[in-house]
C-alpha cells in the first residue's frame, strides 16, 4: 500500500458491470512515482491525500461482490509523521 | 489500474482453449494527459473496444475479475472505454 495524492477523475460510461456506480480517481503517487487510476471506497475527491491498495487485495474492499481492480483508495489520510 | 489507447489487433490461432472467443488487442500505455508512455500491453477485451478509443485496463490477477475471464490465463483486462479524464489544474 502506499500514499498518493488524488489529482483528477476518469470516466466511462462503458465499463464492467462491477465498477458501475464506483467513482473512478486518478492518484498520484506521493515521494516519487507515476499515476495510476483508482476504484474510491471511501468517497475520497481530488486534492485529497489518500491510503491506496494495490494488488488483488484492492478487490477485497468490495467484497462480495468482485470488482476487478488492482488499486483501491481505502483511506483518507489527515496527517503524516515523518521523522525530520 | 491504468489508461492506455488501442493501437492494434493480434490474432492467434493456436491459443490455449479458455482464451477462444476473447478480442486481443495491442494497448500503447498513455497518461492522464493522453500522451504516450513507454511500453504497450496486450490485453483481454471485455467491454466492446475499438482501434483508438482510451480504455482502462486491470493487470495482475484482479484482471481475472472482469466479465466472462474467470479461471481463464488472462493477466490484463480491459473493463472501461474512457469518455473523459479531468485533472486538477
Amino acid at each position: 500500500m502506499y500514499l498518493g495524492k488524488v489529482i483528477g477523475t476518469v470516466v466511462c460510461s462503458v465499463k464492467d458491470e462491477a465498477l458501475v456506480a464506483k467513482k473512478l480517481l486518478i492518484v498520484e503517487r506521493l515521494y516519487g512515482g507515476g499515476a495510476v487510476v483508482a476504484v474510491d471506497a471511501v468517497g475520497a475527491g481530488v486534492g485529497e491525500t489518500v491510503y491506496v491498495c494495490r494488488g488483488k487485495e484492492a478487490s477485497f474492499a468490495f467484497k462480495e461482490t468482485e470488482v476487478p481492480t488492482e488499486a483501491t483508495i481505502v483511506a483518507i489520510v489527515d496527517e503524516v509523521q515523518r521523522p525530520a | 489500474m491504468i489508461l492506455a489507447r488501442i493501437v492494434g489487433t493480434v490474432v492467434a490461432t493456436r491459443k490455449d482453449p479458455r482464451l477462444e472467443g476473447k478480442k486481443l488487442l495491442i494497448c500503447q500505455l498513455i497518461n492522464p494527459r493522453g500522451d504516450d508512455e513507454k511500453g504497450y500491453i496486450i490485453a483481454v477485451d471485455t467491454v466492446t473496444a475499438g482501434v483508438r478509443e482510451e480504455v482502462l485496463i486491470v493487470q495482475g490477477s484482479s484482471a481475472r475479475m472482469a466479465y466472462g475471464c474467470k479461471d481463464t490465463p488472462v493477466d490484463a483486462a480491459i473493463v472501461g472505454i474512457v469518455n473523459q479524464v479531468d485533472l486538477e489544474p
